[in-house]
């Protein structure tokens, strides 16, 4: 079976047709078994409830292609609704809001990147810090929740932007699709995002064939830092305040959607449609919970676990066979 | 003294200054109702957990792998122990269950490792991941509590005086000492770090070693987990060793391990598990504000980190710096 696709398709594209596959399988399989779940507004819904962790997703996608990591995620986004809830209140407009928050999010990036390539600590590490840092400036500003009541943000939150047939979706999902087009455009279609897949195949080749690789390592960590900073302004939109412990635990998230989404983590293979897949599937995962009713919360870790765990071993059986 | 030591050495012994410096009495220690008491024995009493699973960590890392899931079964093995308690078995036979789990987690981690052949962080992000909601079905969301006395003892009991805690995390810490620094044990780990597929032409049996490590790390996480449950009398599948890991491997690295693997230090490892732990009470004891703890302690790793890295420390002391401080590693290329 395997080897008769492999004939038909590229053997590269299989672990996102996997995805891809599953994804529609799980739809019908909902659709089958709970009323009303078979429904466009259903998909829309998830794209809805994970804009965020899209946006924040395909950050993370740019650094696992360089074979690096990104743990600071998380805390960047409870940062980013922190100081927009803060600058807010302050009486700041909305815009220079904005572009502070996205400024801070990929100077924080930026200052990781340095750590990681002047310095040659190893990314697990520098992020960990940073992830320290980040979550611990949330608790400095406040230890409360902050209310965002600016009439543009509360606009972003309750703005329903009809498809027809009763369909809606909101700003926030435009943002993300925009997002994972510009991303997409980036890493298949220009320099930078072939040095990203070479820097993450072979560290040292790409070095030794004159590629930029420092301006690219400091590039995919500001890029992730900015991407989780949108997300973090895309989940204040969502959630219409600012508090320390928003988005606990997303790193894992995202390196989940990142890792179903058929990406490696050792580097230099991978889509960005496939994180988006991976983002829809765990989306999914959660509308499957609250159709059920009767599954607690923590089913949704132990799924997201069992997932992962099938998507590495066929990963796993992907690159064996190449061989 | 070994050069490796004396950074994480200094940053311990200027947090201890830094402590006695604002609280004149910190580092007394007074005997009250029969056993030793202070703030110096509180630090390795609280800190006993974080040493047991940076234990474990260490030979994983020395393996050139890491283990993510230690919190989750730190979580789980304090879940199991609280519930066989509350449903009236034995402490002894409890507590055998829950490490016993432990070690199978720990094996089938090391099974993904070493013969699927998974990317350790990948593998184990699994477990993390699924063990947090294992924890949860387990305790069914609630939080278990326990009043057996003897169970208490565990975490929160002393014996010789001594925290027993204390005394368990050295009992490891001897037989950890024993296994890979007088027996083969330590070089075949750091020989599968180095190179495992080498090692394996060399005739070493790369696998078994790789499990005997994970299932290593994940019986001191779970001898932690017992550890934990015990000193709160309670089990808590959401909150019970949250960023463990997180705090373990920093421990391994502040204590001079570095993560690619092929080379560890046990002293190195409980120096650095002291310094996270003597950084969490510090913040407590000078009175800075808890909001700010975290802060504090990513200005103390990144100091930390920094100081270790040969690259920043050719850059901030060029003068100083001096071959023989270089990492083995980096020496050749200097030869070169």
């Amino acid at each position: 079976m395997t080897a008769l696709t492999g004939a038909v398709v590229p053997r590269k594209y299989l672990p996102v047709l996997v995805t891809a596959g599953l994804f529609v399988a799980m739809f019908i399989a909902g659709g089958a078994r709970y009323e009303g779940f078979f429904s466009t507004q259903v998909v829309l819904n998830v794209f809805i409830d994970n804009a965020f962790l899209l946006v924040v997703a395909v950050g993370m996608t740019f650094v696992i292609l360089t074979g690096g990591i990104d743990l600071s995620v998380g805390s960047v986004v409870a940062l980013a609704t922190m100081v927009a809830a803060v600058l807010l209140n302050a009486g700041w407009p909305p815009l220079a809001v904005i572009v502070v928050v996205l400024l801070i999010g990929a100077g924080l990036g930026l200052g990781m990147g340095c750590m990681i390539h002047f310095f040659e600590i190893q990314p697990f590490i520098a992020t960990l810090a940073g992830m320290f840092l980040a979550r611990g400036l949330c608790y400095t500003i406040g230890t409360d929740s902050i209310p965002i009541t600016d009439p543009a943000f509360t606009a972003a939150a309750q703005t329903q932007i009809g498809l027809g047939g009763g369909l809606w979706i909101s700003p926030s999902v435009l943002i993300a699709v925009a997002v994972v087009a510009i991303a997409a455009y980036v890493l298949h279609q220009t320099r930078f995002g072939r040095t990203v897949y070479a820097t993450g195949g072979n560290e040292q080749s790409a070095r030794l064939m004159g590629l930029p690789v420092a301006r690219t390592k400091l590039g995919v960590y500001t890029i992730s830092g900015f991407c989780s900073a949108l997300g973090g302004l895309l989940l204040a939109f969502y959630m219409l305040s600012g508090y320390g412990l928003h988005a606990v635990g997303l790193e894992l998230d995202a390196i989940a959607a990142v890792v179903i989404g058929g990406t490696l983590l050792t580097g230099g293979s991978g889509f960005l449609i496939g994180t988006v897949l991976g983002v829809l599937i765990l989306g999914l995962i959660q509308t499957v919970i609250s159709f059920q009713g009767t599954l607690s919360s923590w089913w949704t870790k132990i799924f997201v676990g069992l997932l992962l765990g099938v998507f590495i071993l066929l990963q796993r059986v992907i690159t064996t066979r190449k061989k | 003294m070994n050069r490796r030591l004396l950074w994480p050495a200094v940053v311990l012994a200027l947090l201890l200054l830094l402590n006695l410096f604002f609280t004149p009495g910190f580092l007394s220690i007074e005997v009250k109702d029969g056993h030793f008491y202070g703030s110096l024995i509180d630090i390795l009493r609280f800190g006993a957990p974080l040493v047991l699973v940076s234990l474990g960590m260490t030979l994983v890392i020395a393996t050139g792998g890491i283990d993510l899931s230690v919190g989750s079964v730190v979580a789980i093995s304090g879940a199991l122990a609280c519930l066989a308690i509350s449903q009236g078995t034995g402490v002894l036979a409890a507590v055998a269950l829950a490490v016993a789990v432990a070690l199978v987690l720990g094996a089938f981690n090391g099974f993904l490792v070493a013969v699927i052949g998974i990317q350790p962080i990948v593998a184990t992000l699994i477990l993390m991941v699924a063990g947090r909601g294992l924890a949860q079905l387990i305790t069914d969301g609630q939080i278990i509590t326990v009043t057996d006395a003897g169970f208490k003892v565990i975490g929160g009991g002393y014996l010789f005086m001594l925290p027993f805690g204390i005394l368990l995390a050295l009992v490891v810490l001897a037989a950890t000492v024993f296994l890979t620094r007088r027996l083969a044990l330590g070089l075949l780990i750091e020989s599968v770090g180095g190179n495992a597929e080498a090692s394996r032409l060399a005739g070493l049996r790369s696998r078994g070693i790789l499990i005997t490590v994970y299932a290593f790390a994940a019986l001191c996480a779970g001898i932690a987990g017992v550890m934990v449950a015990s000193n709160v009398s309670s089990a808590d599948g959401n909150n019970a060793g949250l960023w463990i890991e997180l705090d373990a491997i920093l421990a391994v690295v502040i204590g001079g391990t570095l993560l690619t693997g092929g080379r560890f230090s046990l002293g190195g490892t409980v120096l650095g598990a002291l310094v996270i732990q003597t950084l969490t009470t510090t913040i407590y004891s000078i009175g800075v504000p808890p909001e700010t703890t975290l802060l504090f302690k990513a200005l103390v790793v990144a100091a930390v980190c920094l100081l270790q890295s040969a690259a920043f420390r050719a850059r901030a002391f060029p003068r100083r710096e001096r071959p023989v401080t270089q990492p083995v590693q980096d020496t050749t290329e200097v030869a070169r």
